[in-house]
């Protein structure tokens, strides 16, 4: 099959790295070769596929050579479960630098050192918002071709797949990036499924898995190891290769997305009954003002 | 008051009066918080110690005087050796001046190239709207054939994204759909110039050939039996590609001189600014997919070109900036093999011409020990050239060249009885240099201008081969390929070794018996 290359984006903490490794490691075991690039300074993308606190990275070894001309490939490659192939770009402490050069320096030389050459799937794990030029290196012409969100049914990780959505379309115009839809991670918030659902259609996509919430996720991530591999006859390890199956399956599918506003993102919630239309003559005043009125 | 009307005096004579004299001393004694004289000495003495050269090479975090320049510097040489085109650097306007008077002050010559002025609200927002008022600006005011785009630092460190943006400025209506815009990012961060030549030498004829960013069908390859020549970056560009357009026409070989900027560095004044002048004509460029082979005159600056050129199905062939007479054959030859026709009266004749004259000089030159330092291939053909005259390259330095270019070198000594003691320093700076000249002398040193501070210090005659020279006019006139080139090269080392011989041989009464007419 010829190179397929996705990019999973989220809010932070929503269990992007976990959710993309997962299926990733279902993928592999469906015999497709893999390279995982991860684009977090945190460099936590690929911990449960390599039993590894956290990888070396392109970045570190770089500072450390002097250059990124003095790496070579097998410095940075590792490889784990199902012969995944990881590399973490990395990126500076919080606080300094500039972490989306990170990203394109590090992809540029992947693709320069031959990374990609026999592999079916490149997979981007990026870290939060599209918050600048860098984290968008994905997203551009001839890299990722379709973007996963992993959102949840909580306000603020649908207003980050908004606004992940509204990069693409940036890219999607003059690129060939599309979305490929919606990955919610269960929160147990209210009517999660029906609301990741409309978001999804108001985007112009699919939700393409509800991951259900299971406590063995927790279990696995604390042995460093991917649900598919710690307990592969769970529930839990099929609900990912069932996601792994759609991913797979949605080559060319993905679509233009069409973001929508703020305030259309407050109607959707208040469609589904979990915002109360707003009485502005109560906004911006304190519960005593209020109590008091 | 030492100036007055009637005898005005330049600066250099002017700060040696008095006055001046006094003035610089109370200034260095009041505000410059000096060392004593005798520290000043003691510190100058351990410099030049093999402790202290220890000490510099083990320097980790710190270049000193790197031999090279940036990425976008290259992006502007190799664009302007296309017809009518105009460099566009998306970045701030300071970088570009600075290319600018860099090649101005090499050439003597003006070199056209425009920013697209990105200041800090384009660092924080992305420098979209810059390219689209910048190529819309450049295209209707100086009315290019082609505008070719690179990137500086700061577009680079906020990820625009040039293919998107030239896309977006096309709809927006800044310049045709049609119109030729070929981009290569070129962050001055990474490599050096002969990076950015390379990058933006690829990004032009992947546009060319590969439909022109999705806004024509891809080229299919006919083969026919043209070459196409690559000269690299290079500070002798003008007198090299006349030379070898002269050798191709000599041998009636049809060939396409990929890059030709001979030209816009050197337009005659009679009266008419051409901003453009020359250049490699775009179906020329288009066209040359169809060529039998590609020969690259500098490895190290077609690292990336040459590799993609051959996916096209051409042979490559890459030289190591040939200087000499091995190394002309060898180029020579290449060309007889591929074109199957044979190397021409004219030019075997300038082959013995150049032996004749090795030989007639080979007394002064057999056994002179020098210092190189320069871009990777420069440093290899001057390297090859020198064992060739039975002298010995001791120390050869680059910045830009790195374990690969030092594997290459080192092999090339290894082959020659005068390559024995001499070696190969790749990345390193002309601090470093400094010390070799100090703690393992030679006779001279070869370098571009920035050489003279070593001539200084050290005392090693330099001898200006490179780029840039800026202290010394219409070098870049001269060609230094070809048995003709080399043998310009041949004569600019003979004539800093009489002059030297010179030098130390006119005292009056006390030397002077070797003080001769004749050499």
């Amino acid at each position: 099959m010829s190179l397929r290359q996705i990019a999973f984006y989220g809010k932070g903490g929503i269990g992007k790295s976990t959710t993309s490794q997962n299926t990733l490691a279902a993928l592999a075991e469906m015999g497709k070769k893999i390279l995982i690039v991860g684009c977090d300074p945190k460099a936590d993308s690929t911990r449960l596929i390599l039993h590894a606190k956290a990888q070396d990275t392109i970045l570190s070894l770089a500072a450390e050579a002097g250059s990124v001309e003095d790496l070579e490939l097998e410095d940075v490659m590792k490889v784990g479960y199902q012969d995944i192939r990881c590399v973490e770009s990395g990126g500076p402490e919080p606080g300094v630098g500039c972490a989306g050069r990170g990203v394109i320096t590090s992809i540029n030389f992947l693709e320069e050192n031959g990374a990609y050459d026999g592999v079916d799937y490149v997979s981007y794990d990026v870290l939060g918002d599209v918050v600048c030029g860098g984290f968008a290196m994905p997203i551009r012409e001839n890299k990722a071709q379709e973007i996963y969100i992993v959102m949840s049914g909580e306000m603020m990780a649908m207003y980050a797949a908004n606004n992940i959505s509204k990069g693409i379309l940036k890219y999607a115009n003059s690129g060939g990036v599309r979305l490929g839809g919606l990955v919610c991670n269960e929160r147990q918030t209210d009517k999660e499924l029906e609301l990741a659902e409309s978001l999804a259609k108001k985007l112009g996509s699919k939700l393409i898995y509800f991951v259900p919430r299971d406590n063995i996720v927790q279990h696995a991530e604390l042995r460093r190891m991917t649900v598919i591999e710690y307990a592969p006859d769970s529930q839990q390890a099929n609900h990912y290769r069932n996601l792994a199956q759609r991913v797979d399956a949605n080559a060319g599918n993905g679509t233009i997305p069409t973001p929508i506003t703020m305030d259309e993102l407050e109607d959707l919630l208040m469609e589904h009954g979990i915002m109360k239309a707003v009485d502005e003559s109560q906004v911006g005043k304190t519960a005593a003002e209020l109590s008091v009125a | 008051m030492p100036q007055n009307a009637d005898n005005v005096l330049d600066h250099f004579n002017l700060f040696r009066q008095p006055e001046y004299k006094e003035m610089f001393e109370n200034k260095k004694k009041n505000f410059e918080n000096p060392v004593a004289d005798a520290e000043l000495e003691r510190v100058r003495e351990w410099t030049k110690t093999e402790e202290y050269k220890e000490k510099n090479f083990a320097r980790e975090a710190l270049t000193v005087n790197p031999a090279k320049a940036c990425q976008p510097l290259g992006a502007v040489f190799a664009a302007v050796g296309f017809e009518s085109t105009l460099p566009f650097v998306h970045g701030s306007q300071g970088c570009v001046a600075y290319y600018r008077s860099h090649f101005s002050r090499h050439f003597k010559e003006p070199t056209s190239c425009v920013s697209s002025s990105m200041t800090e609200d384009a660092a924080v927002f992305g420098g979209l709207n810059n390219m689209i008022d910048g190529l819309a600006n450049a295209y209707n005011m100086y009315k290019p054939k082609m505008i070719s785009v690179s990137t500086t630092c700061m577009a680079e460190v906020i990820g625009d994204d040039l293919n998107a943006f030239i896309k977006t400025s096309k709809e927006k209506g800044s310049v045709p759909a049609d119109f030729d815009v070929p981009f290569a990012h070129t962050p001055a961060f990474v490599g050096s110039h002969i990076t950015g030549y390379d990058n933006v030498i690829k990004g032009v004829l992947e546009h060319f050939w590969d439909g022109k960013a999705g806004t024509a069908p891809a080229l299919e390859r006919k083969p026919n039996n043209s070459i196409n020549f690559l000269g690299g970056f290079d500070g002798y560009t003008v007198g090299n590609l006349r030379e070898v357009k002269r050798i191709f026409e000599s041998m009636g070989v049809e060939y396409t001189l990929i890059g030709d900027n001979s030209d816009v560095w050197d337009t005659p004044t009679d009266g008419e600014f051409r901003m453009y002048d020359g250049g490699t004509k775009l179906e020329d460029v288009a066209n040359a997919l169809h060529a039998k082979a590609t020969i690259s005159m500098q490895e190290f600056c077609t690292e990336k070109t040459l590799p993609y050129i051959a996916t096209k199905g051409q042979e490559v062939v890459a030289l190591n900036h040939p200087v000499g007479v091995a190394a002309t054959d060898k180029f020579l030859m290449e060309i007889s093999r591929i074109s199957g026709k044979p190397i021409s009266e004219e030019l075997t004749k300038e082959r013995g011409r150049l032996v004749d004259a090795i030989a007639d000089s080979s007394a002064h030159i057999h056994g002179k020990k020098f210092a190189i330092y320069g871009d990777p291939d420069l440093c290899y053909g001057l390297a090859a050239f020198l064992l060739e005259l039975g002298a010995e390259p001791v120390h050869i330095l680059s910045t830009n060249g790195g374990k690969a270019w030092a594997q290459k070198v080192q092999a090339l000594l290894d082959s020659s009885p005068f390559g024995k003691g001499c070696h190969v320093y790749p990345n390193r700076d002309l601090w470093h240099m400094r010390s070799l000249l100090f703690t393992e002398p030679v006779d001279y040193l070869i370098g571009n201008t920035y050489g003279k501070y070593l001539d200084r210090d050290t005392g090693t005659p330099l001898i200006r081969i490179g780029f840039p020279i800026f202290d010394r006019h219409h070098k870049h006139r001269y060609p230094v390929w070809g048995y003709q080139g080399s043998m310009n090269v041949l004569v600019w080392i003979l004539d800093a070794i009489f002059e030297d011989i010179d030098r130390n041989t006119n005292v009056v009464a006390k030397s002077d018996y070797s003080f001769d007419i004749i050499r």
